[in-house]
């Protein structure tokens, strides 16, 4: 294979990266756009720690080949609007949500899209959203907290 | 502000600050994303690190800031909030004055990195000594500034005001600002966890706190959260290329032939070293599909593990003994159980089971002119210092290890692993290798928890009373190799280069209060399955053998109970002799409306689902906590949901209300993820869980629908660590539950579904 070059429009801004066609999405936030939300855990589409947003949509970018990538992704790091948190993100903050905050990007994107389509959620529905979800440090309390006052939050 | 220039030279001279002229001018940590620094950045000419040097612990800079330079770090619980908090209160000044630099090898002085839930029992209590005498110095230099008496002085956020005249005041910055202490402590010669300090001045008493036992917003959540903490991960340094590692297909193989064309078209160089496979790229993704692609003739070296998931634990009841100690021996257990009118006795299994941290290894190393930096994630950093040097062959001096957040790490993971296979890989390449392994990596080859068959026997008498009681675990070590990576034999690239590892038998009793007539306690430990470059070695797990010792010994408890005509908590009260264990488990049973009965639940519901509920209780260090765990067990499917715990704990002196209730919900999430699904599944030739699919951890749909935490502050003892004491009483709590929920003993971890439906079903 041979490296081409890419257009992605992340966060607002469309840059072009040189990789192979087959090349995750990943490696490409993480690498060139050095974006220090979505991160490696597995690579199988198995945990989460990698996802971003598609037009809104939560995809593992750590099983999304960059040429198969069309339309606006929204990483963790473009959350916040001029510095302000966004409501998950203050949430999850007031609620010291992280442990090692490794995992805490996939669940944080999880939310997001769930709630900015529709804040009133039930717990069981907040739950069925984490499907699939993984942590090892062990802070699901802590992260259904969050996500309950972040729905709580963007519901007023 | 002139005089106070001028008095502070002054003062200089009065020999209170000795600084010798040397301003304290390199504070801050290197950021490392700037550029990659050679050995002699090794050495910091400025700051010493000796312990006994107050100046090695504390700074303060001229805007008044506070660094302290800690020797272990923080895994995600809050840990360096806590030290901070810690520091802050014996100076009195507020926390976020406070800067933690932790786990840099050439700034911080080694207190054993995170170990042992010692973070705030230990390493935070020397530093509470350190500020305290801190502070008694400040005031004394203040005295003499404000010409008024010490007594006279009071604290305001590291300012010093005179309590008779508010005008007079001096802070922290003026008074020391920029320079050295040049003061001595009383350090008690040590190094790493069992690291003491002392000085002159007594820390605060409890009744004085301000800070301590409040609840203080953890430092590092909100870099987490909006994604500008830097974790290692995202480190770049200049020249740095990608590596991979390349694993044998099966356990022992050794590369025979490499055909590098087969990746060319990745521009990947291998590394071949000994039977060190690797790869290096620029490009992060070449370096994973060279890895992927490379085409190696591994030698065939027969089935080396020696038995598989299904027939370890005959293995091990078979297996010879190699060390055997009675860590308990009191009274004539062997007369007792000869002499007894029942006889109860049970085995209980335990599996293997990995790390599998939330992400793989990683390591990133420059090794130049004679030395090596390091960038790790090891919760070690002071370790792999060494382990690079053993391994490379340089002078301990010139390496230095910089230690920067990761993935969670609870014991001898891989970490260590992946910054020695960094090294290898920079040393024969001449630049900057970062190491990141593949997920299989992480859970077929990283370190392992140990397997274990446990053993109870109790003696009864005709009245029902428990005259001998004896519980042994037998398995294999916790220490197949150290459970730091300080040394070659101590991490996998280091046994692919030749190197053995350091076996040692180590195990692990029970502990607990429990007192009875005659009682004996013993473990046995067994060799391990293969000895080098085994994916099943054996090394310290969040709470090394904690679980594996009280599952059996709680469920043992609970049989013996039974047996005894006895509740599970009355059971409990009656036996154990410590008043902080009586208070854990009664304030438990009390928060958990425990209903006194002896054997299973009469009134379980009738459908295919079954409640129960089940006690376990064990001491940790100095800290000791209760469970009642709630469980509903599905007859048919045989699934186990816990929708409640109720945790009592008592961890001594409480530092952080949030963060301590935060870690001890992981515990329990972890250590519930552990009971009910962990276990490395494995064949002779090699281990066959390498994944999510084939490992599977809890998910949100198993988490309980509450967590109830009861914490006992106790300001008399000193805190006492939270990082592992409640994990191991998940297990015993949980089957003691599925028992009362079903009449069914389930024996064996996991409680998977199907193993506990073959239970159900006599299957
Ligand atoms: S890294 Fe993408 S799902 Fe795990
Ligand atoms: S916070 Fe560590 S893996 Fe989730």
């Amino acid at each position: 294979m041979t490296k081409q070059t890419f257009e992605i429009t992340v966060d607002g801004e469309t840059r072009s990266v040189i990789a192979e066609p087959d090349m995750p999405l990943l490696y490409a936030l993480r690498g060139a756009l050095e974006k220090k939300g979505p991160k490696f855990g597995c690579g199988l589409a198995q945990c989460g720690a990698c996802t971003v947003l598609l037009d809104g949509e939560p995809i593992r970018s750590c099983v999304t080949p960059i040429d198969s990538v069309s339309g606006e992704v929204r990483t963790l790091d473009g959350l916040a609007t001029d510095g302000t948190p966004h409501p998950v993100q203050a949430a999850f903050i007031e609620e010291e949500a992280p442990q090692c905050g490794y995992c805490t990007n996939g669940w944080m994107m999880y939310a997001v899209a769930m709630l900015e389509k529709n804040p009133d959620v039930s717990d069981q529905e907040i739950r069925d959203n984490f499907a699939g979800l993984k942590c090892r440090c062990g802070t699901h309390m802590a992260i259904l907290r969050a996500t309950k006052a972040a729905a709580d939050a963007m519901k007023a | 502000m002139n005089e106070i220039v001028k008095d502070r030279a002054g003062l200089t001279r009065r020999g209170l600050l000795q600084s010798g002229g040397a301003l304290v001018v390199a504070f801050s940590v290197p950021a490392g994303l700037a550029g990659t620094a050679g050995p002699a950045a090794a050495r910091e000419p400025h700051r010493p690190l000796d312990p006994a040097a107050l100046d090695s612990w504390i700074a303060v800079g001229e805007d008044g800031r506070v660094t302290i330079y800690w020797g272990k770090m923080d895994m995600g619980q809050g840990t360096d909030t806590g030290i901070a908090i810690m520091a802050a209160e014996e100076l009195d000044v507020d926390v976020d004055v406070v800067d933690i630099v932790a786990g840099d090898t050439a700034l911080c002085v080694d207190q054993g990195g995170a170990s042992s839930s010692s973070g705030v029992q230990r390493s935070g209590v020397a530093i509470r000594h350190a500020a305290a005498e801190a502070r008694r110095l400040l005031l004394e230099l203040a005295a003499e500034e404000l010409e008024v008496p010490a007594a006279d002085l009071r604290v305001e956020n590291g300012t010093v005001v005179a309590a008779s005249d508010a005008s007079k005041s001096v802070s922290y910055g003026e008074l020391v600002g920029g320079q050295l202490f040049s003061h001595k402590l009383d350090w008690n010669g040590r190094l790493g966890n069992s690291l003491e300090l002392a000085g002159t001045a007594q820390p605060k008493d409890p009744s004085e706190y301000r800070l301590v036992g409040t609840h203080i917003p953890r430092k590092d959540v909100p870099g987490k959260v909006m994604a500008t903490m830097d974790f290692a991960h995202h480190l770049v340094v200049p020249g740095m290329l990608h590596g991979r590692t390349v694993r044998p297909p099966v356990a022992g193989a050794v590369p025979e032939a490499i055909d590098d064309s087969s990746i060319a078209d990745t521009g990947a160089q291998v590394v071949w070293k000994g039977n060190f496979v690797g790869v290096v790229a620029e490009d992060e993704w070449d370096a994973i599909r060279a890895a992927r692609d490379l085409a190696v003739t591994w030698s065939e070296p027969g089935p080396q593990l020696q038995t598989d998931t299904g027939g370890v634990h005959d293995f091990i009841r078979r297996a010879e003994i190699k060390s055997e100690e009675h860590t308990t021996d009191d009274g004539d257990f062997d007369g007792a159980l000869a002499g007894a009118a029942t006889v109860v006795e049970a085995e209980y299994e335990y599996p293997f089971q990995s790390h599998a941290r939330m992400a793989p290894a990683f390591g990133l190393v420059d090794v130049r002119d004679g030395g090596a930096t390091i960038w790790t994630d090891s919760q070690k950093p002071h370790s792999v210092r060494p382990g690079v040097a053993d391994v490379l062959g340089l002078p301990i001096e010139n390496v230095r290890a910089i230690w920067m957040p990761g993935p969670g790490s609870y014991g001898r993971s891989d970490a260590d692993d992946g910054a020695i296979d960094a090294a290898v890989m920079s040393a024969e390449v001449g630049r900057p290798v970062r190491v990141q392994w593949m997920r299989n990596e992480g859970i077929a080859w990283d370190p392992k928890g140990v397997a274990s068959v446990s053993t109870g026997r109790a003696a009864i008498d005709a009245d029902g009373n428990v005259v001998g009681y004896h519980y042994g675990i037998k398995g294999f070590s916790r220490q197949n190799m150290r459970s730091r990576g300080d040394e070659a034999g101590s991490v996998l690239a280091g046994h692919l280069l030749g190197r053995e590892p350091h076996n040692a038998y180590a195990a692990r009793s029970p502990e607990q209060s429990y007192a009875f007539d005659a009682m004996r306690y013993t473990e046995q430990v067994i060799d391990p399955l293969l000895k080098v470059a085994s994916p099943l070695r054996t090394a310290h797990f969040r709470d090394p053998m904690g679980m594996e010792v009280h599952f059996g010994q709680e469920s043992f408890i609970d049989e013996v109970a039974e047996a005894a005509g006895a509740d599970p908590v009355a059971f409990r009260l009656k036996h154990l002799t410590e008043p902080r264990d009586r208070a854990v488990v009664e304030l438990a049973a009390e928060k958990a409306n425990w209903q006194s009965r002896v054997g299973p639940n009469p009134d379980p519901g009738d459908g295919a689902v079954r409640r129960g509920r089940g006690i376990a209780y064990a001491q940790r260090n100095g800290a000791v906590n209760a469970l009642v765990a709630e469980v509903e067990v599905n007859l048919e499917t045989g699934e186990v949901y816990v929708p409640r715990f109720i945790l009592a704990s008592d961890h001594g002196q409480i530092i952080n209300r949030k963060s301590m209730r935060t870690t001890l919900e992981g515990n329990l999430i972890m250590a519930l993820s552990r009971t009910l699904f962990e276990e490395v599944e494995f064949d002779p030739e090699m281990v066959r869980s390498e994944d999510w699919a084939t490992y599977p951890i809890l998910e949100m749909a198993q988490v309980p629908q509450a967590i109830d935490i009861h914490m006992i502050d106790r300001t008399d003892i000193g805190p006492r660590g939270a990082g592992e004491a409640s994990t191991r009483i998940v297990p015993g709590a949980v089957a003691n539950a599925v028992y009362d929920a079903t009449g069914i003993r389930i024996r064996k971890l996991p409680l998977t579904n199907a193993g506990v439906r073959a239970q159900l079903t006599g299957a």
